[in-house]
């Protein structure tokens, strides 16, 4: 099956019209539009490299964090720009408010090949697959298989109270579940979402990035 | 499927009547093993045997043909008879009154193209002629309600609640073999040979609705269409505890995926979740499987997770702490009023806390009055005792060795033998009256099964566990199944 995935912008917005909280993500096209868009969202800011056929932006550098001010955007819009490839096709920026906490999670949905569509949750952001403590169950889920997720995950003191940040809001992150879950009901060409990392910012997990997968 | 349309699962495992159909003379062939096991373990029903050559085998005397056999006085038949020869033999069945096959004969889908080809074939004469087909190429059948033993291979396992379906025939051995040793029953075994019509959820799906059986267990391998198998083993576990152990874990599901999420969806995973899902108790080896049903089977369920363990020497209770700090049981924190209540039947050198450890500082009614405290006591939710047979061990020393003359010897070895049997039944007797699940574990259970402790727990229609380590397993077992039954009914509550 021959699938691709959305651009970041098109996967945020499909993700937070099923009610998944996503960082406050604008398009910019240029460098100067860069700069005028992190004034609007509030400093400090990410700025990544936008465009259908891109994925992976961390791996590749493609995403610039903690920039405090004009010309620090102005410099990354600069290189990420220079960065692209032509395999990258067209491309423009996004900038996002920086969420910031000091637990990063992960969610997503799946089209397992026996069992169809499935729900993940699990520890460590980026790093999930190194943590390996995710897990999984079948859509649909309703509030209840959502919370025996949660229970389900063995970095139970990490959902918890952790470096002077509240636990982690177990209602938020069901309703996320249960969004995930809504969306694979109603979403019939979609076959993968990640929300990757989940950043919990004051105990509130807040989608960083998001990508879709289409058939 | 509705498989047992025209009651083929009744017929399976309940025949009136049975036929082994290429029933051989020479002890060597399963068509051979098959009749004797069968009338070896005292099958009540009548029994037949087809044999081209006629002749008598074992004291039956064999039939040519499948019409020499009268209408209505078999249900049920087992096929050791070539591929080529099973679809004409399954409408001579049907016409004979038959309603279920066992198809024992190899040779079909595990062995390529042509025999798939036969294996489509015969299935469709058994769906044509109204025949529930089990197998092919499977091991055969046990049913202890019937006295039957239909398997090409021993043992037969003692009667009980067990109700086990396996995709490997040697696995449902393996059943059998912990059941025989173990003293906990099996109502239904059945291996699904290559589930042509019949699967592993068909089998457990029946077990659900079968009085006989209080639990399924099961094996599996491949799945073919996983949420039909979700949706079965799902209505299954809601009628009745389900163990499931699954083999044949390839890592295929985890493709080159695009999304992490599916890099990380490996079959395992996606696979431990649905059973989770489903309420589905999933276990990773044949012993930890079996055990966890046998204790279904035995026990009642904990009605929370905070186990009191009891022990009448150190180092077992140090880590079966360590083994419960492991799980999602919990060591309880020992109510004042039960620290007050011990303090004053042992010397003080006990260790004051749970685990309750004796030091040795027991004497003659003090474990079994613990026992019954702790049974009583609202904060108890589940007891482990550990050292049992310690002093029968002891007494056996004394017993075989060249002083066991003595008198004072010989009164010893009584007052031990006869203490540890009566542990053991105490144990039992506590949690008939509390509710409350009971474990004993010694590795005296295996090393010295003779022992009076080991026994008595066994008499006593329990398993005696190996370690604390495994009792702590079992018990964690019945306490995710307890949750999961308390979660349903507070969701019905709440609408």
């Amino acid at each position: 099956m021959v699938t691709r995935t959305l651009s970041e912008a098109d996967s945020a917005h499909l993700v937070a019209r099923y009610g998944i909280p996503i960082a406050a993500s604008l398009r910019a096209h240029d460098p100067d539009d860069a700069v005028a868009v992190a004034h609007q969202v509030g400093y400090p800011v990410a700025v990544k490299l936008n465009g259908p056929r891109i994925t992976h932006k961390t791996e590749r550098g493609l995403v610039r964090l903690g920039l405090a001010d004009g010309p620090a955007v102005r410099a990354a819009a600069v290189a990420l720009l220079d960065t692209a490839l032509p395999v990258d096709g067209d491309v423009d920026l996004m900038v996002a408010r920086m969420v910031s906490g000091a637990r990063e999670l992960v969610a997503g949905m799946h089209t397992d090949p026996q069992f169809g569509r499935c729900i993940m949750v699990g520890v460590g952001g980026v790093l999930a697959e190194a943590h390996a403590d995710v897990v999984f169950r079948l859509a649909p889920l309703d509030a209840a298989d959502a919370a025996d997720m949660l229970d389900d995950l063995r970095s139970q003191a990490l959902l918890g109270p952790f470096r002077g940040e509240p636990a982690v809001d177990r209602h938020a992150l069901v309703h996320i579940l249960v969004a995930l879950s809504r969306l694979a009901a109603a979403e019939p060409r979609v076959v993968a979402v990640d929300l990757n990392p989940l950043v919990v910012e004051g105990g509130v997990p807040i989608a960083v990035d998001a990508l879709v997968e289409t058939t | 499927m509705n498989a047992n349309a025209g009651g083929g699962f009744e017929a399976l495992f309940d025949p009136r009547g049975v036929i082994v159909a290429g029933a051989s003379s020479h002890p060597g062939k399963f068509g051979f093993v098959v009749l004797h096991n069968i009338l070896r373990n005292a099958y009540a029903g009548r029994v037949f045997a087809t044999n081209i050559d006629g002749g008598e085998i074992l004291g039956v005397v064999t039939v040519p043909s499948i019409d020499a056999i009268p209408d209505g006085a078999a249900d049920l038949v087992f096929l050791c008879t070539p591929v080529a020869a099973n679809p004409q033999l399954l409408r001579d069945c049907a016409r004979k009154g038959v309603r279920a096959a066992f198809v024992m004969t190899s040779g079909y889908a595990e062995s390529g193209e042509a025999g798939l080809r036969a294996e489509h074939e015969l299935a469709a004469v058994a769906d044509e002629v109204g025949i529930l087909m089990a197998g092919p190429n499977g091991q055969g059948v046990v049913s202890t309600p019937s006295s039957l033993c239909a398997q090409m291979v021993a043992p037969y396992p003692p009667p009980g609640r067990i109700g086990i379906a396996s995709q490997s025939g040697n696995i449902v051995s393996s059943f059998e073999n912990l059941s025989l040793g173990s003293g906990i029953g099996v109502s239904r075994a059945v291996s699904a040979g290559n589930s042509a019509r019949v699967g592993v959820a068909d089998y457990l799906e029946f077990f659900a609705g079968d009085p006989e059986t209080d639990v399924g267990l099961g094996y599996l391998e491949g799945v073919l269409d996983g949420r039909a198998l979700f949706d079965t083993l799902s209505r299954v576990a809601r009628e009745m505890p389900l163990v499931v152990v699954k083999g044949g874990t390839t890592g295929a599901g985890r493709r080159a995926a695009t999304s992490h999420t599916g890099a990380l969806a490996s079959d395992e995973r996606v696979f431990a979740g649905m059973c989770r899902q489903a309420g589905v108790n999933q276990a990773t080896t044949i012993e930890e499987a079996f055990e966890a049903a046998a204790t279904f089977a035995t026990q009642p369920l904990p009605r929370g997770p905070n186990v009191a363990v009891l022990t009448t020497a150190g180092g077992w209770g140090v880590l079966t702490a360590d083994a419960l700090a492991r799980s999602e049981l919990s060591l309880l924190p020992l109510p004042d009023d039960l620290h007050a209540a011990i303090d004053a039947m042992v010397p003080p050198r006990w260790s004051r806390g749970n685990p309750i450890d004796l030091a040795a500082g027991e004497t003659r009614d003090t474990i079994p009055e613990i026992l019954q405290l702790l049974g009583a006591h609202p904060a108890v939710d589940a007891v482990l005792f550990l050292g049992s047979g310690v002093q029968s061990n002891q007494a056996k020393l004394m017993r075989t060795g060249k002083f066991a003359a003595d008198p004072g010897l010989a009164r010893i070895v009584e007052y031990h033998e006869r203490q540890d049997a009566r542990y053991a039944r105490v144990a039992a007797e506590v949690s008939a009256a509390s509710g409350k699940p009971v474990l004993v574990a010694t590795e005296l259970a295996v090393t010295d099964p003779a022992n009076p402790g080991p026994r008595a727990v066994r008499d006593s229609g329990k398993l005696c566990y190996w370690s604390a380590e495994r009792a702590v397993t079992a018990l964690e077992h019945l306490w995710r199944r307890s949750r999961v039954l308390q979660r349903d009914r507070s969701a019905t509550r709440t609408p």
